[in-house]
């Protein structure tokens, strides 16, 4: 009985790894939740390495109003990015936060942020649900809302004149989402839907289901280390030279890319951004970037960094005051130069831009890359947009 | 039919990764009376080691031979400097212990490795798939881990069953204070033991490597199941991982390929896929409370 009893408390403990990571105190200070350990820990670890790059190319300063970064690991557990956001809320006072990467960890700890009346600018994850009626004046998003991630592949599919989609997404908000985003602009048929579980790492029983639909099409959304499995085991079972696949960046991006290798070569991506997009801010960002970290930057690194820029240009308004109302007041102007090229935010306060199709071609030095190919969907905000009474 | 047939075969293979820790686990458990909430990391030890070994030589001889060391190597360290000291202290000790052993080396490895997941390929030679009927093809990669885990089952049931090692084990697990009482050196033995399943959990975690991505944290996924499994079989019990671990594969697999599209013929698909994909998620767990219900002590019982 004993022994039982303890393996039930050894599951417990073992279902609940966590590792906080602290950082210091600072004049103006930004909270940032972020998910660093895990199989998502590269993503949180590159939307911190943009955002602190954006601080340090300006000499420790945002907007020029001196600022230091508060990081804190979700671990990608909602319970827990709740409870660091309370603890930065009323123990430290903090009025400006970001950093979440995953949608399930933003459903629990968003609305205690801006119900306590502080600031929160989205980095990444952007659910469906607080993109309509339950937008908030004190919530922005600088990436995308989830859905239009998605929509862009659909849209891209139909482009590529696709008949057949299988698709499949973890069981949670954000691959509800993409399912959905998929599905509302995509023409054809959809012949195949599974979700998947967030922690699962083997694929074989979905392989085998894709194989028996016999699709024209795969589409699928697993971020982080799951994409990195997936498309492995995808070529492993003999499907990648068979059935194309069309995925929207999150499943593709730099890291992926180096994992899988040549396999992933021909393999057909949407994004929103791109290492190659021929601007100054990019061209700055990615040279400052790979500098800095010796790695190239993911599509997350340019949204922490775009994320900095959009802060820095309402602390610039505002004179370096944390005041929330002046804050967002300013932000919602997006004065400032995205890595992306045009930028602005719709009245749900999620952004308008344009969506690119990127192909995976060999590099110059023989690694495949992603190469921007042209415009899939220009000036698109969401499909919630016109719920949000703000 | 294919379909069924190739998704047993996954279910099949899942189960037959799922013995090789649980297998460790239950030993370990079953003999010592120790709850290894480090287990996992074991596992994760002997792909990051095959992975690195990998990269730097390029020989799969070397790889597999580098991630069954460290993974044993590690293993026997834990036992005999930290485990050791908690096998008179109670179970919450050893819980607090072994997770705090987990966070140490998850932290380790993202410190010399860092937080992007390692890419190891499959061996040239095993990389492809082969027909096995008409219209299934199955990765003769996965083909491999099936044949190497049933080898290892057999392998285990010799030495527990048929050597005077394996006696000593059989022993340990029903009548530990007898087996001290005789004289044998009961500390050369925990550490064998514990060897032994930190070995087995290193060689599933380099077979993982190239079809999971090797990456920090990939140990508590697993290990979740891992204990599912040992309830379910028994504790202590090598018999019960082993049957444990493929029912807990099979049923799975099978839940998660076929529940969404039963369910579907009862209701609308998107709500059928959500359905469906939460039971399936669920079902290994309703599974482990119905065999308590039934075999409170699971299905083969070390010492009944």
């Amino acid at each position: 009985m004993q022994q039982r009893k303890s393996v039930c408390l050894g599951m417990m403990l073992a279902a609940a790894v966590a590792m906080p990571a602290l950082a210091q105190q600072a004049p103006v200070k930004i909270g940032m939740v972020t998910t660093l350990s895990g199989p998502g820990g590269y993503l949180g670890q590159d939307i911190r390495d943009a955002f602190k790059l954006a601080i340090d190319m300006n000499g420790g300063k945002l907007g020029g109003a001196p600022v230091e970064l508060v990081v804190e690991d979700d671990a990608l557990k909602p319970g827990q990015g709740k409870q660091i956001a309370e603890k930065m809320l009323k123990t430290d006072g903090i009025k400006i936060m970001t950093g979440i990467v995953f949608s399930n960890v933003a459903g629990a700890t968003v609305p205690d942020i801006v119900d306590a009346g502080a600031l929160y600018v989205s980095p990444n994850a952007a659910p469906s649900n607080f993109a309509g009626k339950e937008c908030n004046e004190n919530y922005f998003v600088v990436s995308w809302q989830n859905d239009s991630l998605h929509e862009s592949a659909g849209q891209h599919a139909t482009n590529l004149g696709y008949k057949k989609a299988f698709i499949l997404a973890p069981n949670y908000q954000a691959g509800k989402d993409a399912l959905a985003g998929f599905k509302r602009l995509f023409k054809g048929e959809v012949v195949g839907e599974v979700y998947t579980r967030l922690d699962q790492t083997d694929f074989a029983p979905e392989m085998a289901q894709i194989r028996s639909a016999n699709p024209d099409v795969v589409f699928q959304f697993h971020p982080g280390g799951l994409g990195i499995a997936f498309l492995r085991q995808y070529q492993q079972a003999g499907l990648l030279g068979k059935t194309p696949m069309v995925l929207a960046e999150p499943s593709l991006d730099a890291t992926t890319l180096k994992a899988v290798g040549d396999a992933a070569l021909g393999l057909s991506v949407t994004a929103h951004w791109n290492t190659d997009f021929d601007n100054a801010s990019n061209k700055a960002f990615v040279e400052a970037f790979t500098k800095a970290y010796n790695r190239v930057p993911t599509y997350y690194a340019s949204q922490g960094y775009d994320t900095a820029l959009a802060i820095a240009s309402a602390l610039k308004a505002t004179g370096g005051k944390a005041d929330v109302p002046a804050l967002r007041k300013a932000l919602a102007k997006a004065d400032f130069q995205s890595v992306r090229g045009a930028f602005k935010f719709g009245p749900n306060q999620h952004p308008v831009q344009d969506w690119y199709a990127l192909k995976v071609e060999k590099g110059a030095d023989g690694a495949p890359v992603l190469k921007t190919q042209g415009k899939v969907l220009s000036n698109h905000s969401d499909a919630y947009a016109k719920d949000c009474k703000l | 039919m294919t379909l069924v047939l190739e998704q047993l075969l996954n279910g099949l293979q899942f189960g037959v990764m799922l013995f090789l820790l649980a297998a460790g686990l239950t030993l370990i458990f079953g003999i010592m009376g120790v709850i290894n909430l480090a287990h996992g990391s074991l596992y994760m030890v002997g792909a990051y080691a095959a992975a690195f070994a990998a990269a730097q030589t390029g020989s799969v001889i070397i790889a597999i031979i580098a991630g069954l060391a460290a993974a044993a190597i590690v293993g026997m360290a834990m036992e005999l400097f930290v485990l050791r000291r908690l096998y008179a202290r109670d179970h919450l000790d050893q819980v607090l212990a072994t997770f705090a052993l987990i966070l140490i080396f998850n932290q380790s490895v993202t410190l010399l490795f860092g937080r992007q997941p390692l890419f190891v390929s499959v061996p040239p030679a095993l990389n492809g798939s082969i027909e096995l009927l008409p219209g299934l093809t199955y990765p003769i990669y996965r083909l491999i881990i099936i044949a190497v885990g049933l080898a290892v089952a057999l392998g285990l049931y010799l030495l527990i069953n048929r050597t005077r090692i394996g006696m000593l084990v059989r022993a340990g697990a029903t009548h530990r204070e007898m087996v001290r009482a005789l004289g044998v050196d009961i500390r050369l033995l925990y550490t064998a033991v514990f060897g032994l399943g930190a070995l087995l959990a290193g060689l599933a975690g380099l077979m993982a490597g190239p079809i999971l991505a090797v990456q920090v944290g990939m140990g508590e996924q697993i290990l979740i199941m891992t204990f599912v499994v040992v309830v379910i079989g028994g504790v202590g019990s090598i018999r019960g991982a082993f049957f444990g671990a493929l029912l807990v594969g099979l049923v799975d697999t099978v839940l998660r390929a076929f529940l969404p599209g039963l369910l579907r013929q009862v209701m609308t698909g998107s709500e059928a896929d959500a359905l469906g994909a939460g039971l399936a998620s669920m079902g290994i767990y309703m599974l482990m409370a119905v065999v308590l219900l039934v075999r409170p002590k699971g299905l083969f019982p070390a010492n009944v």
